[in-house]
């Protein structure tokens, strides 16, 4: 931890100082810092900067903080710790790092989780998104006994196999802060890390927010409108990713980027479909498999762009 | 003789397969040694979540040498053979050859000499290709390396190798391969947080022995000694009791390479929470131990953690971040079971008209009625009430929708159980909600409970049915369904309940209340009882009894009284221990032998009665009446089911047999009386088949 940091910015204080904390120090490690992608998403993999840069030959070192829709997750405010809005913070680093473990380990001490009295472990968790395609080996990290990272070295992503292999590190951020902070209910977090009158809460910043978004994605969410919209994302992603071969002997891509932000919008519409209820069990699979379906073709339009690697 | 160390030092291999991982590299090495002539003393392998370890002691240094003689052509054969001869066998010459005589000529022999290889080469050769084709049942690639085809695929990235080779008083060797670009060298590293630093190792005794200065211990049961004993310590000297838990012991052994145990505690108020709920809640997500109350037994508000560290704070900060992940844990499982306890149990059945159970059986809510159905037919035939085992069957499947099964899954019937008697529902209705999914496998309880047992069978054979009708069964390893498991739940039930029940009616009727309707449907029943057959061939044989007896008891035909077969199947298994029924069952089978050689010889069976004026002798005569007063005495006892006193009976035909077979020659020169004697044999047979057909037994 930087001890040249003014009260208010430092990590165990502000929410948005820690936020900074882990910025600064993957920056230090040579990742780009890149800010959030502008599309609702379930998780910080979902950013292309990750689903597609963890493909083809060439390296790629970044991090961001992702905004995590999770419609579902959402409680109205009530609970201490659940909501259907919240902050992940992504690393990415490819190939993986011979000392990525390392790294992880100086990044929370970054953050002021000291691992002479902290139990730090690595406990296994295989990671898999079906809606991506995706698989990796890894951990959860534990701290403590709570989990407070994933760790994990992609194996395949958007049906590719990853060659070489990207190592991916996602942290719960609110739930690292509220332990670095010592509260128990995230409402409670410090956010700028000012005291008295000056003092802003996450509460003050996102409760609203958690109570309208969840009679929305519970009660209101017009499903109707999200049905066509799913249907129309998952059209415009097959037409933009026929329109962007370069030529008929389809070798070099023009236009992934374009078609899979339609894949992202079709898994959010889907999630949000999901927490309306209004999607089956059977359903749900086929749903599921229409999402992977766009990351494969992505994925593979992806690999015959100049920034996939094509030749 | 020299000894190998052996360490494969990677990023943290997952708890559950350490154990067996180490036995793979133990097995895979000692295997290619000896198939590599090399025979060792001893083989020890060690894990700990970021090594195995491997040591052999007592490997000969050299392989032994190898002398063959190999034959060439005769002498003055065509030099083209002669040539060959030479290029295979190495020589220079013939000279170095020498002359064998035999009967067909002279041949040339080369005498070739393969001197045994240094022990250290071999294994630079075998350890490299054991690593990459070692049996990991997940792994992956990592790093710069990961980009090019062929790169090592392992559990998790592999940092370093030791290979070490060497007799005791020396100083070893390094056994010089390279694997993926990681040279073998001597040099580990410490525990992770408390001695990180660089290990230089020399042979296993001292390799053991830094790991452990450097706060590793190698051997996983040294650790879960030190888990349980200072877990039971710990508890005990605050008056309470550790609840044992040797499957948790062995996950949390395979986290740690430093245990360090400390207690740590949550409000009481949780306590009202069921206390399995409380133990699966800290058991599967934070691998804790709950603790009980010596006194009275039940659960108090206290864990046991194992961390993997001496923290500088002595642990405070540990302690207390447990805890504070522990008390919303708890919160919400509280949270869970007062939700759940505000819905009656039948108030969630509609749900289940929108959830499927098998795409072809179905929804869960037709099941349901199916299960409903069938319990109420069944309760009769097991004393059960019919209203109650309807009832049961109707709530059995509710608590699969309540919050604390689907956070705690292991809880699935326990918490049915709760709910309904917080609705207050009969005892019996409630306790067949938690024991109609028993019992779950062979070391599992078989409830008695009448309601219980109309229930489980009722959901069992609704299972299987439903899945013979969409022709589902288990083939080889793959029984995705566990019916198996089902099965030998009903054999369990039935047999240890002494319940009658005709299988084929039963599996008939479920068969009826299913949608689906299969192809052959009149043979599936029949199918089904073979299934049972199997199962219960394999359950006998797990238990050491002979299994063969349930072909002889099935070949009978029309059994489908499981309690029925079961027992004629003990009889007999008692019968054929004694000496009548060693030497009963010889004698028939004699009869039997003759009888099969003699009929295809005639191309005809010897049915019918033999005709009583043609028996000649008192033996004949003597062995037609013991048939007689055996079969109608076997009979009766039969139809009384009491099969011990119709092998008794069977146990009269012995003497008479063995007299018939010493004197009397069956093969008579008279053609009348051969075929009289025959269908004696026949009748001896056929006595018989009122307990068992004997023919189907193996010596």
């Amino acid at each position: 931890m930087d001890a040249s940091l003014p009260a208010h910015m430092r990590p165990e204080r502000s929410f948005q100082g820690f936020i900074l904390a882990l910025q600064r120090f993957w920056a230090e490690q040579g990742c780009v810092i890149l800010q959030p992608y502008d599309m609702e998403m379930g998780a910080g993999t979902f950013h292309p900067a990750t689903t597609l840069r963890a493909l083809g030959p060439k390296p790629w070192n970044a991090a961001y903080v992702q905004p995590s829709r999770r419609p579902k997750d959402g409680r109205y405010g009530e609970n201490p710790n659940r909501m259907q809005h919240y902050y992940q913070f992504q690393v990415i680093m490819k190939p993986s790092p011979p000392n990525l473990q390392e790294l992880y380990l100086k990044s929370l001490a970054a953050i002021g989780i000291d691992s002479a009295v902290h139990d730090i472990r690595f406990v296994e968790d295989d990671w898999e998104s079906p809606t991506l395609g995706a698989w990796g080996l890894g951990w959860e990290c534990w701290c403590d006994g709570m989990e407070v990272s994933q760790f994990t070295y992609f194996q395949q992503v958007a049906g590719v196999e990853c060659a070489p292999v990207a190592g991916e590190l996602t942290y719960g951020l609110e739930r690292l802060a509220m332990y670095v902070q010592g509260v128990d209910r995230v409402y409670d977090l410090n956010f700028n890390g000012r005291d008295g009158d000056a003092k802003v809460t996450y509460g003050d910043v996102f409760l609203q927010a958690e109570r309208e978004y969840s009679k929305h994605n519970f009660e209101v969410a017009d499903t109707a409108m999200l049905f066509e919209q799913f249907k129309m994302a998952e059209t415009a992603c097959r037409k933009y990713l026929d329109a962007g071969w370069k030529d008929s002997k389809r070798e070099a891509h023009l236009m992934a980027l374009p078609a899979y932000d339609q894949c992202i919008k079709a898994s959010h519409v889907f999630n949000l479909l999901d927490a309306r209820g209004v999607i089956s069990v059977t359903e749900r699979q086929s749903y599921i498999l229409r999402v992977r379906e766009l990351a494969k073709a992505c994925g593979e339009a992806w690999i015959h762009t100049e920034a996939g690697g094509a030749a | 003789m020299p000894d190998l160390l052996l360490e494969l030092f990677s990023e943290e291999i997952p708890a559950r397969m350490q154990a067996k991982a180490a036995d793979d590299l133990r097995r895979m090495v000692t295997d290619k040694l000896v198939a590599e002539g090399l025979v060792y003393e001893g083989a020890k392998a060690f894990a700990t979540p970021r090594r195995l370890a491997l040591t052999v002691h007592g490997i000969p240094a050299r392989q032994p040498d190898l002398k063959t003689e190999r034959r060439g052509p005769k002498m003055g054969a065509p030099d083209a053979a002669v040539q060959g001869f030479l290029k295979a066998t190495g020589l220079t010459s013939l000279d170095e050859a020498k002359i064998q005589r035999d009967p067909k000529g002279d041949f040339y022999i080369a005498l070739i000499e393969k001197p045994g290889r240094d022990a250290i080469d071999v294994l630079a050769e075998i350890l490299p290709v054991i690593i990459r084709t070692f049996p990991w049942p997940k792994s992956m690639r990592w790093g710069a390396r990961s980009g090019k085809p062929g790169s090592l695929s392992w559990v998790r990235p592999l940092h370093t190798i030791i290979a070490t080779f060497g007799p005791e008083t020396e100083e070893p060797d390094v056994v010089k391969f390279s694997v993926d670009g990681i040279e073998t060298g001597q040099t580990t590293y410490g525990h992770r947080f408390m001695a990180p630093d660089a290990i230089s190792v020399r042979r296993f005794e001292d390799y053991e022995a830094k790991l452990k200065a450097a706060k590793v211990i190698l051997d996983p049961q040294a650790r879960k000694d030190i888990i349980f004993a200072d877990a039971k310590e710990l508890t005990f000297a605050q008056g309470f009791e550790l609840v044992e838990d040797q499957v948790l012991l062995d996950e949390v052994s395979g986290l740690v390479e430093w245990p360090v145990v400390m207690m740590g505690s949550f409000e009481a108020e949780y306590l009202a929470i069921p206390e399995e709920v409380i133990r699966a809640t800290i058991r599967n997500n934070q691998k804790c131990f709950v603790v009980k109350d010596s006194k009275t037994g039940k659960l108090t508000n206290k864990f046991v953690l194992t961390a993997n560290i001496e923290a500088a704070d002595g642990g405070k900060t540990i302690v207390a971040g447990n805890e504070r992940v522990i008390r919303p844990r708890l919160s919400d499982a509280k949270f869970f079971y007062e939700t759940d306890l505000k819905t009656k149990l039948e108030d969630r059945l509609p749900k289940f008209e929108h959830i499927v159970f098998h795409e072809k059986l179905g929804t869960q809510a037709a099941r349901i009625k199916r299960i409903e159905r069938l319990a109420a037919e069944i309760a009769p035939l097991v004393g059960a009430d019919v209203a109650k085992a309807t009832r049961a069957a109707h709530l059995a499947k509710a608590d699969l929708l309540t919050e604390v099964v689907g956070e705690f899954p292991e809880v699935q019937g326990l918490m049915g159980k709760y709910y309904a008697l917080a609705q207050d529902e009969d005892a019996s209705v409630a306790a067949a909600c938690e024991e109609h999914y028993k019992p779950q496998g062979p070391a599992d309880r078989v409830p008695t409970d009448p309601v219980s047992v109309a229930v489980a069978l009722a959901d069992k054979l609704d299972t299987l049915v439903g899945f013979w009708a969409i022709d589902e069964k288990p083939t080889g390893s793959k029984d995705p369904y566990a019916l198996r498991r089902a099965a030998l739940g009903v054999i369990r039930l039935i047999a240890e309940n002494a319940l009658r029940l005709s299988l084929m009616k039963v599996a008939a009727s479920a068969l009826a209340g299913l949608s689906v309707k299969p192809a052959d449907a009149q043979k599936l029943p029949s199918d089904l009882l073979a299934f049972f057959a199997d199962r219960l061939k394999v359950q006998l044989r797990e238990q050491g009894a002979r299994h063969d007896l349930v072909d002889a008891v099935f070949a009978l035909g029309g059994q489908d009284d499981l309690l029925m077969i079961v027992r004629r199947v003990e009889a007999l298994g008692k019968f054929l221990e004694t000496d009548d029924g060693k030497n009963l069952l010889a004698g028939i089978k004699r009869a039997s032998n003759i009888l099969g050689i003699e009929e295809k010889k005639d191309k005809r069976s010897f049915d019918g009665a033999p005709d009583a004026a043609l028996y000649s002798l008192d033996e004949e005569k003597a062995l037609a009446k013991a048939i007689g007063e055996v079969t109608a005495e076997a009979s009766t006892a039969v139809a009384k089911e009491d099969f011990a006193a119709a092998m008794s009976a069977m146990a009269k035909l012995r003497p008479p047999v063995d007299a018939f077979f010493e004197k009397v020659r069956v093969n008579d020169d008279d053609a009348k009386v051969r075929e009289n004697r025959l269908k004696l044999l026949n009748e001896i047979r056929s006595a018989t088949r009122a307990v068992a057909d004997f023919s189907k037994i193996q010596d």
